[in-house]
């Protein structure tokens, strides 16, 4: 027998549109623009630990097919707009992200990011923080910079220990197996993140994690007041990793170098190489006004507005019936 | 031997870990929205019984178990050995102490069980859910006390003992459900 109903409530998905809707208009009162870019474009993220859906234009103009790829997020057509004069601008889109199943994720999910010119991401934190507060009616936030909670959580200085200090905690911590094997700092910090903090912070209100090192900048600017770190946050609510900002970085160059960087570490772990997306140089190169953007799952946001436990339970239709 | 990506990972799965065969119960993708994904798992060890929590880079490869349940007869034990068969090919095979553990308690002669096979050789034996087993000796219970809350303890003719209520007598045979050890009812005769 087809299971064929949804998997979410009908009363579920009244809290999602009721929460959409009051997204919008707190970017309304804000006078923040919604805008809409492309699902399919012809770049992808460089990203090694995100996969893309990749898939097929063919019609006028591309007789012999254009490969196209599922975007994982809207961040590079947004940085185009706002290179173009756009202002402060916000989108509700989907994203896509294959190899990605499981209690807090499907392949293709829904995603809120806005950007703010003239924000940097301690003024963007406090942007998100409203926004919790108004959608979740949560109490404030608190902070804490990605070097304090490892030291609070694991006594370990995540900027300054040794590959060696790093692999004794990821083995007392039960990782033993992995510990032996990894070289990567990132990933045993990614390790210990993920499964002996996240787990512990912001159960009572949301916390912001900020600072991260930066060699997790992704597409964050590095720290004027300390190389070691990325102005980068990332939020957390009882135990569910719900958004991630960065102080923009403008500088074309050092994007490049980073696509590089990346595309260095895909060869090295067997994946494909991705072209670098250069509307998005060329787009940097004439200029990025100065600004923070942050993306936030909203099927998490629905996950705790609803007080559900499985992403499943607030999506109509997960991969598993689509 | 075969290898499973994690991306196989699901309930029912059977690896190898440390040097045994285990079962995995539950597999949850960890995996932050910048960096590393993990395989989070709680797997049963099929030898050892033990439940453990194991994390796994997404992408690394585990060695499957050759494992696999059969559903057959259980015939007799000699004391050192207890020997099940296969009711259509008549085939016998023959588990150790190790392998029918605390559930010897509850085999029964001519009884269906499940014969968890890890390489050929039996490594588990899960019983029927309801056995129907003779008391050997129970206290008789004290007349007219039917209200009796907690019953009494009956030892059944495997060596089980399993409480009753003060109204069933040695010689009697009852209805005991293997998973948690509870008396159901008298045996339907």
């Amino acid at each position: 027998m087809t299971h064929w109903q949804p998997s979410a409530t009908v009363e579920t998905l009244e809290i999602r549109a009721k929460l959409l809707a009051n997204i919008r208009q707190f970017f309304a009162e804000r006078k923040v623009l919604e805008v809409e870019t492309p699902q399919l474009a012809q770049h992808s993220v460089t990203d090694p630990h995100l996969a893309s859906f990749r898939t097929e234009y063919v019609g006028p103009g591309h007789a012999q097919g254009l490969s196209l790829y599922l975007q994982t997020s809207p961040e590079f057509s947004m940085k185009r707009l706002l290179c173009a004069g756009s202002g402060c601008i916000y989108q509700i889109c989907k994203a896509y992200r294959n190899e990605e199943s499981g209690r807090y994720h499907n392949p293709e999910f829904s995603m809120l990011e806005w950007y703010r010119v003239g924000f940097d991401h301690q003024q963007l934190m406090q942007e998100v923080a409203d926004l919790l507060q108004v959608i979740l009616h949560c109490k404030l936030p608190t902070y804490l910079s990605y070097q304090q909670t490892f030291i609070q959580y694991l006594g370990i200085d995540p900027l300054s220990c040794s590959l060696d200090e790093l692999k004794d905690v990821a083995s007392q911590q039960g990782f033993r197996d992995i510990a032996q094997q990894e070289n990567n700092p990132d990933t045993l910090l990614q390790l210990l993140f993920s499964h002996c903090i996240e787990p512990q912070i912001g159960q009572e209100v949301p916390i912001f994690v900020f600072d991260f090192p930066a060699t997790q900048a992704a597409l964050a600017r590095i720290s004027p007041s300390d190389c070691r770190v990325a102005e980068r946050f990332e939020v957390y609510f009882k135990g569910i990793e719900l958004a991630n900002g960065f102080h923009e970085l403008a500088d074309a160059d050092e994007q490049q170098r980073r696509f590089q960087q990346d595309n260095q570490r895909r060869q090295q772990m067997g994946l494909p190489v991705i072209t670098p997306d250069n509307y998005l140089l060329e787009a940097l190169r004439s200029g990025l006004p100065d600004c923070a953007g942050v993306a936030l799952g909203i099927d998490r946001l629905v996950m705790l507005a609803s007080s559900n436990n499985n992403i499943s339970n607030v999506q109509a239709f997960t991969i598993h019936s689509a | 031997m075969a290898n499973y990506s994690t991306n196989e990972f699901k309930a029912g799965l059977k690896i190898m870990l440390d040097g045994e065969p285990c079962n995995i119960l539950e597999n949850e993708l960890v995996k932050p929205g910048k960096g590393q994904a993990f395989n989070r798992v709680r797997i049963r060890k099929l030898i050892s019984g033990k439940v453990l929590e194991k994390t796994f880079k997404s992408g690394e490869s585990v060695e499957s178990a050759d494992v696999m349940d059969t559903e057959l007869d259980y015939l007799y034990t000699d004391g050192e050995f207890w020997h099940f068969m296969n009711s259509e090919s008549f085939e016998q095979i023959a588990a150790d102490k190790a392998a029918v553990g605390e559930n010897v308690k509850w085999l029964v002669e001519n009884d269906s069980c499940t014969v968890t096979l890890w390489n050929g050789a039996p490594i588990a034996i899960t019983p029927p859910n309801f056995v129907e087993l003779e008391i050997v000796e129970t206290d008789p219970g004290l007349k007219g006390d039917t209200a009796g809350t907690g019953g009494k303890p009956a030892t059944l003719s495997t060596g089980a003992v399993v409480r009753v209520p003060l109204f069933i007598q040695t010689g009697e045979v009852v209805k005991v459900d293997t998973r948690n050890g509870e008396y159901t009812g008298r045996a339907q005769k």
